[in-house]
């Protein structure tokens, strides 16, 4: 059975900061715990939740064509995990702030307001695509939003983003590193490799761990000696936090803490936001690692999206308004679907572009 | 408007299956995630998941029925205020669209395509056009310099030139650098620029290109390159892929460094070439220089390559000295190759410290009446075939001195190139001079037996000389 995401108590007793070392380790926490919700304008609430509505959209949207076969190869859908990658990203600071993920990237482009179209038209592999149709669904990037991918290989991305941090620093940019990487990932030997060099330095990164409890079909009890995975930065003294990544408004809160934290020159945090795919790990996953009622409980009484739809009704809203959301989302996906299918595939000479950028 | 529900493909491979089982009857009323169908499928029985709300209006096809295809139609669903019963079947047709060249997989495609025979046609490869050397001014001093110093200096220009520039590595800055190439920047350009890492390969490879792919330009020490072994999924899937998957939109302009090959009396881990591996991946600039100019000139051409570049040096080259133009700005084409000796008779393909026994068997060799052509590649990737045809047209007998293993070798592919381009040239077979294909043993008289040396090219080039 998979760990809800619930609250814990901080890792260390508690001491006068003074006396106490490990202050730093557990005091992110306790001030998230304090106050775990952002306090979000009913305009920015709206906002959050128009932006994980599409990523809902487009994902159903883009599992569809995949039975249709229009979308090939892998494809890891985003659904349920929205308010992960909409909490964190809508408190950076996009000109200057660097993101990175793994292959289940679709969400995080979403979150930048990426156009719907260039997104499904790199999934059905067309020039329009945001790789030219040379990358799909695993290697999607946009250098134009600090959007460094999109990478296929479980774990690289968290090395990656340890470098994007040290470019941050090096240029004195003020930017931080938002590097997400899954449960999976996270009993990855380069992701401590790069925690220990990024607490020595004091990089300014976020480590974000997305813990959808299963590493394709392994939970997290059977692949992990500590599940609690934001416990793993203690050895190399990075604070940890404990998020309910079901809920947008605590990984918002979440992520105010942690960014001031490192964008003050502390060096990074680690945070696990709990959270679930409701889908199997790619499109070809029949999913009998879990329980159907397991699903469907978190589809019904966790859901990030029903969840903030509650919040907004109570502050007013009209279920007719959220409709109407819904009815336009649904057509601009639809619009972005139908784009990826009638858009040409690439060139066949782009075959042998983007190999080099030099001539030698 | 009623909703045709298709045949999913459940896998990247999947064109049909079996329809199991129905969950939902005609008539019932479906909501978002509700399980329709189970589908069965070449590797396991997929629950089909509702989309859409609506009522199921249709079966089109029962349970049961096996070799489903991809596509089909198997049941309608009526939208929301539609009348079930109301939902018409679609005109039985046949459902398999054909592929249209250029449009992607049309699986469930509703409209014909039209031919475009052209367009899945194989492009033609553009051509590469070589850049020469830079002439060298009449009246240049020249100065003797050892590879070491060499490599040194043009990290050095560089990081003064451009201020993205920095090394990371072990023991490049304090320690001043394992074999000392990084002697002295770390008191010229200080911590920032010249950065000591923990023993972490794999972890200080990748910060390394996630920097080059932020903007910077790191050059990045491994202290051999057999520990780059630990980092190799950084060099070939982060750095050499990333351009191409991004379609040209994310760089990374680092300089992966080291020294490679046999040193001396360090045993099978420590003494690998590895200049076939890195030559083998498309996106990857790989150059593994011979002498003070080349290193030198090549060095400061890798660091300002917009493309992921492996420089492989070699420790028992570093102290060797050679003569070196002074110039301000000695920089040297990537992906040239240079004859270092000319000769008539056989041509001598080598580099890195193959060169210089390349270079001792051609003395020996004209001690014999036998002028042999030295060629040294410098670039193992882009390889100059140009170079290599041009002095077999002229000599019509080639031989590959490498300090490797001889299988899947860069002499594998001068051979093939040879055979494939140049057979016409040839007068005798294309001999690989390679080290034993044994790992490299410790004991002073079996390394011996091991590696490749001078006598043993001599007699490789005076085999297709047809002499003895």
């Amino acid at each position: 059975m998979a760990k809800s995401a619930k609250t814990r108590k901080s890792p260390a007793r508690k001491k006068a900061p003074a006396e106490d070392l490990d202050f730093v380790l557990h005091s992110l926490q306790e001030a998230h715990e304090k106050s775990p919700k952002y306090d979000a304008s009913d305009e920015e609430m709206l906002h959050f939740y128009e932006q994980m509505l599409l990523i809902r959209r487009f994902e159903e949207k883009a599992g569809q064509l995949y039975g249709l076969g229009l979308i090939g190869g892998f494809c890891h859908l985003y659904i349920g995990q929205e308010a992960v990658a909409i909490g964190l990203q809508s408190a950076l600071d996009n000109d200057r702030d660097s993101v990175i993920t793994g292959y289940r990237d679709h969400g995080h482009m979403l979150a930048y307001g990426i156009d719907p179209k260039v997104i499904m038209a790199e999934l059905t592999g067309r020039q329009a695509g945001i790789s030219k149709g040379k990358g799909g669904s695993m290697h999607m990037f946009s250098t134009e939003h600090k959007f460094y991918g999109g990478h296929g290989i479980v774990g690289a991305q968290v090395a990656l983003g340890g470098g994007l941090a040290l470019a941050h620093q090096y240029n004195e940019d003020g930017g931080l590193c938002l590097a997400y990487f899954g449960d999976g990932a996270a009993n990855q030997g380069q992701v401590y490799e790069t925690m220990n060099m990024a607490s020595l330095w004091q990089l300014p990164i976020v480590f974000v761990v997305e813990n959808n409890q299963y590493a394709m079909g392994t939970s997290t009890a059977r692949s992990s000696a500590e599940t609690e995975f934001y416990r793993r930065g203690t050895a190399f003294r990075i604070p940890g936090m404990d998020v309910n990544g079901m809920d947008v408004l605590e990984v918002r809160g979440a992520a105010e803490i942690a960014f001031r934290h490192v964008r003050e020159g502390n060096g990074p945090v680690l945070i696990e936001c709990n959270t679930y795919r409701y889908r199997g790990h790619s499109m070809s996953d029949p999913a009998k690692y879990r329980t159907r009622e397991e699903v469907q409980d978190y589809r019904d009484t966790k859901d990030p999206i029903e969840g903030l739809k509650k919040v907004l009704i109570e502050k007013g809203k009209s279920e007719d308004e959220l409709k109407a959301i819904d009815k336009d989302i649904r057509k601009t996906v639809s619009e972005a679907a139908d784009f990826a299918e009638n858009s040409p595939e690439p060139e066949p000479g782009e075959l042998y572009t983007d190999v080099l950028v030099g001539e030698y | 408007m009623a909703i045709e529900l298709k045949m999913p493909a459940l896998s990247p491979t999947m064109e049909e299956g079996t329809l199991a089982k129905w969950l939902k009857q005609e008539g019932d009323s479906i909501e978002p995630g509700d399980i329709i169908a189970e589908i069965e499928t070449d590797k396991a029985t997929m629950e089909f998941e509702a989309i859409d709300e609506g009522t199921l209006a249709k079966i089109m096809v029962d349970e049961g029925t096996e070799n489903v295809a991809v596509g089909t139609v198997i049941a309608m669903l009526a939208g929301e205020g539609e009348d079930a019963s109301d939902v018409e079947a679609p005109a039985a047709s046949n459902n398999e669209v054909k592929d249209v060249p250029g449009e992607g997989k049309d699986v469930g495609r509703d409209e014909d395509g039209t031919d475009g025979e052209d367009q899945g046609a194989k492009p033609a490869r553009p051509e590469r056009r070589l850049q020469a050397d830079p002439e060298i001014p009449h009246g240049t001093n020249m100065a003797t310099i050892s590879v070491r110093e060499a490599l040194r200096d043009a990290m050095a220009e560089e990081m003064r030139r451009d201020e993205r520039v920095f090394v990371m590595g072990e023991e490049v800055a304090q320690y001043q650098g394992a074999y000392k190439v990084t002697q002295g920047l770390l008191d010229e350009f200080g911590p920032k620029r010249v950065i000591d890492t923990p023993i972490t390969e794999y972890g200080f490879a990748g910060i390394g290109t996630g920097a080059a792919m932020g903007g910077l330009r790191p050059i990045v020490e491994f202290m051999t390159f057999n520990f780059a072994m630990q980092a190799i999924d950084h060099i070939i899937n982060s750095a050499a892929k990333t351009n191409y998957m991004s379609g040209g939109q994310m760089r990374c302009p680092v300089v992966f460094r080291g020294p490679n090959g046999a040193a001396s009396r360090v045993g099978a881990q420590h003494s690998q070439n590895y200049g076939p591996w890195y030559a083998s991946v498309p996106g990857l600039i790989v150059i593994a220089p011979y002498d003070s100019s080349d290193a030198k000139g090549l060095m400061k051409a890798a660091i300002r390559s917009e493309d992921p570049v492996v420089f492989l040096e070699n420790e028992l080259v570093y102290g060797r000295s050679f003569e070196l133009p002074e110039l301000d700005d000695h920089v040297l084409p990537i992906g040239k190759a240079r004859i270092v000796r000319e000769g008539s008779d056989v041509t001598i393909v080598s580099y890195s410290i193959g060169v210089g026994f390349a270079l001792e068997a051609a003395e020996t060799l004209a001690g014999e009446g036998i002028e042999a052509e030295v060629i040294d590649l410098r670039t193992l990737r882009p390889l100059d075939r140009e170079a290599i045809l041009e002095s077999l047209a002229k000599t019509n007998r080639l031989v590959i001195a490498e300090e490797g293993w001889p299988t899947c070798s860069i002499a594998s592919e001068v051979t093939a190139i040879c055979m494939e381009d140049g057979f016409d040239h040839l007068d005798a077979p294309v001999l690989r001079v390679c080290d034993e294909d044994v790992p490299l043993p410790y004991a002073a008289n079996l390394e011996k037996l091991a590696l490749i040396d001078a006598p043993r090219i001599v007699a490789a080039a005076k085999k297709v000389c047809y002499v003895d």
